[in-house]
């Protein structure tokens, strides 16, 4: 094992539990640790040398431009990248002290452990429940149906979609608003009890009230899980995330607590984002 | 809205832009109503052509069952025969007479006396088909009879019209088309063996292709590395399916019977054959199909930690269904109105019986069609166009139950 990295502007959040068991490290020390990550799209470089630590139990937000990578940041994080043709990833990612990049990691496990809601609201085409117990039963996780169906009531609750669903959860999925068929991506998610939730943009293709409702959510949820937002809204960046991290033309120029970056931030190009300059 | 508003030029050109419309439209319609009529002119003539085959005339024939003619059917049928015409003595009379019903009679016969004892007065009454064109004259009306002048003497018309005149012949639902294998003889020839022969060769052809058709392309969508060996494989997959169909027969013939020995003639290897035809439309339709489904479906089952087989099987493939169906459909289709690589594989055989298994001697319905238009007797043109009927039947019986799984599928949502 390695040394787990403890993040030097981590504020330790005194109202978050430890929900999570024993192997529940203190809230605020690093759940995940990029060390000098560099992606290369074929031969174009698409990030360098990030370096940047999630905090465990809160939401760190991801800020930048169109195209400044912080997407593909994101998707290394569960090695979605490999998925992508050319796409090539340099550099460590632990998570809980683990390479995940290291030969003998299991996506399948990796997957199991950080989960992922996309920026388009992507149910499949089956009923609300099929979707949420699609996780647990690949993985084998409810011992009984008795089980399954408390997995995914828990999980639809806690992603407070419960009374919204609960008289059609054997109807399609896709008939769900698109606020509902978010917040149901996250019920299946949650669905398989990972550590860390990784969202890219997910309010981007809902309205503002579905978004207020989405980003609630996310405050709700990080008392049990650590988040990784990417937006492209600053001022949901400010309201939902401890932490944000400032990325550009492929690279990570500032990270720290959220206050502090939009109050003062130290690079000039982060002061040019937020206030409006590039972007 | 009023277009005086707007400037001269623009209305000009806006004038224009209605009538190229109208034209375009036009254009549109006459190409509609040029198709539907081909269409229309090709059945109606088919039907025309093949309605005859469903009724046709058959002789109430009292058959005397004499002990001396032992088991010589053919020779109790020709005395009955000939002892209705007293005044037929010469030979080249008797064998006028004989033409006038069918070969078939005595077989007939020999089934009747097999399945049911002789009554004691030693007379079979037998429904007996009449020879083809004895048949085809006692259809026509009879005024129009003269033209038979060529085909039926003078004499054989007489007899005819004297048992028609008896009240001896009888207009019934041609059962023999629908249940009879083919035959030299045009009045039994039936349809039923090529019928079998086509539904046997299209089970080889699906459980042969549609299996491994889905799964070549599951792997080439959503396994293979996209690299050169990818490209050149997709490529002559492409070409694959452009190849023409008689070169399958030649590699059938030299793969499947030569190298494997499968028996020849047969609806296993004519299924082989025609699988292997329809393997390239499969493949480039399935993967079409895949292609088609959201990526994001699949993405979200991988970043539930599915593994890529789990993401295909629950997530692609379901939704690609309803296409994978309609490229089978369309294959399967072609494969059913193949002709030429069944001649190579031996299926153009005449075969007299209805083959009971994959690895009987059989044929194929494109096949009769293609035999009995090749027959010099009359009595198979009816035949030919009844033959066709039948096969666009199938099609249309094939087709629905494509459409009904289709559906089906797509309301699994």
């Amino acid at each position: 094992m390695h040394p787990i990295p403890v993040t030097t502007t981590a504020t330790a959040t005194s109202e978050i539990s430890s929900e999570q068991g024993e192997d529940c490290v203190e809230a605020g020390s690093s759940v995940i640790s990029a060390r000098n990550i560099d992606v290369f799209y074929g031969e174009k470089p698409a990030l360098t040398n990030v370096n940047v630590e999630i905090p465990r139990h809160q939401v760190t937000a991801m800020i930048g431009p169109s195209g400044c990578g912080k997407s593909t940041f994101l998707r290394c994080l569960n090695r979605m990248n490999d998925l992508i043709e050319n796409c090539r990833v340099k550099g460590n990612i632990f998570l809980d002290g683990e390479d995940i990049y290291a030969p003998e990691v299991d996506v399948v496990t990796l997957r199991m452990r950080v989960g992922m809601v996309f920026q388009k609201p992507n149910p499949f085409p089956k009923s609300v429940y099929d979707n949420v117990a699609y996780g647990p039963r690949i993985h084998g996780i409810a011992s009984s149906r008795a089980d399954l169906d408390e997995i995914v009531f828990n999980s639809l609750d806690r992603a407070g979609l419960l009374d919204e669903v609960r008289d059609r959860m054997h109807e399609s999925a896709t008939g769900l608003s698109g606020g509902q068929q978010q917040r149901l991506c996250i019920a299946r998610a949650i669905a398989i009890a990972p550590e860390v939730i990784l969202m890219d943009e997910p309010c981007s293709a809902l309205d503002p009230i579905a978004s207020a409702r989405v980003e609630d959510l996310i405050d709700e949820l990080r008392q049990k899980y650590s988040i990784v937002v990417v937006t492209h809204s600053m001022q949901q960046a400010a309201r939902i995330s401890q932490k944000t991290a400032f990325f550009h033309l492929g690279e990570l120029v500032e990270e720290g607590d959220t206050e502090r970056i939009f109050t003062t931030p130290k690079d000039s190009r982060t002061q040019a984002y937020i206030t409006g300059r590039i972007g | 809205m009023n277009s005086a508003v707007l400037p001269q030029r623009i209305r000009t050109r806006l004038r224009r832009r209605h009538a190229a419309e109208k034209r375009f439209r036009c254009y549109g319609v006459v190409a509609l109503c040029f198709a539907l009529a081909f269409l229309f002119v090709l059945l109606a003539t088919i039907i025309i052509n093949g309605a005859g085959v469903l009724i046709h005339k058959r002789m109430l024939f009292e058959v005397v069952v004499s002990e001396h003619h032992g088991d010589r059917y053919g020779a109790m049928i020709k005395d009955s025969w000939k002892a209705q015409f007293p005044e037929v003595t010469e030979r080249r009379q008797r064998r006028a007479l004989y033409g006038l019903i069918s070969r078939d009679a005595e077989f007939l016969l020999r089934e009747r006396l097999a399945d049911v004892p002789v009554p004691d007065n030693g007379i079979v009454v037998l429904s007996v088909p009449f020879s083809s064109d004895a048949g085809e004259f006692l259809e026509t009306d009879p005024d129009k009879r003269d033209s038979f002048s060529k085909r039926l003497s003078t004499e054989q018309r007489g007899w005819l019209e004297r048992i028609e005149a008896g009240g001896k012949v009888e207009t019934v639902f041609n059962s023999d088309f629908f249940l009879n294998a083919d035959s030299r003889e045009p009045e039994v020839a039936g349809i039923l063996g090529a019928l079998i022969g086509s539904m046997l060769t299209m089970c080889v052809t699906f459980l042969f292709s549609f299996p491994v058709g889905v799964m070549a392309a599951v792997y080439l969508e959503e396994f293979a590395a996209k690299g050169r060996l990818f490209r050149f494989i997709e490529v002559n997959i492409n070409n694959l399916a452009a190849v023409p169909s008689i070169v399958f027969g030649l590699l059938g013939l030299a793969v499947f019977i030569g190298l494997f020995g499968v028996p020849r003639s047969t609806p296993l290897v004519g299924g082989l054959v025609l699988g292997l035809m329809t393997l390239p439309t499969i493949i480039i339709a399935t993967r079409a199909a895949l292609q088609a489904v959201p990526s994001s479906l699949r993405y979200a089952a991988l970043a539930l930690g599915a593994t890529p087989m789990q993401a295909v099987l629950h997530q692609g493939l379901p939704s690609a269904m309803p296409g994978i169906f309609t490229g089978a459909i369309i294959g399967m289709a072609q494969a059913l109105g193949e002709t030429a690589p069944l001649l190579m594989i031996g299926m153009v055989a005449f075969v007299a019986d209805i083959p009971d298994g994959f690895t009987s001697a059989s044929t194929a319905l494109p096949v009769q069609v293609f035999l009995w238009a090749d027959s010099p007797e009359r009595g198979f043109v009816e035949k030919t166009s009844a033959a066709i009927l039948v096969l666009l039947a199938f099609l249309a019986v094939m087709n629905s139950a494509a459409i009904y799984l289709r559906k089906k599928f797509e309301l699994k949502w």
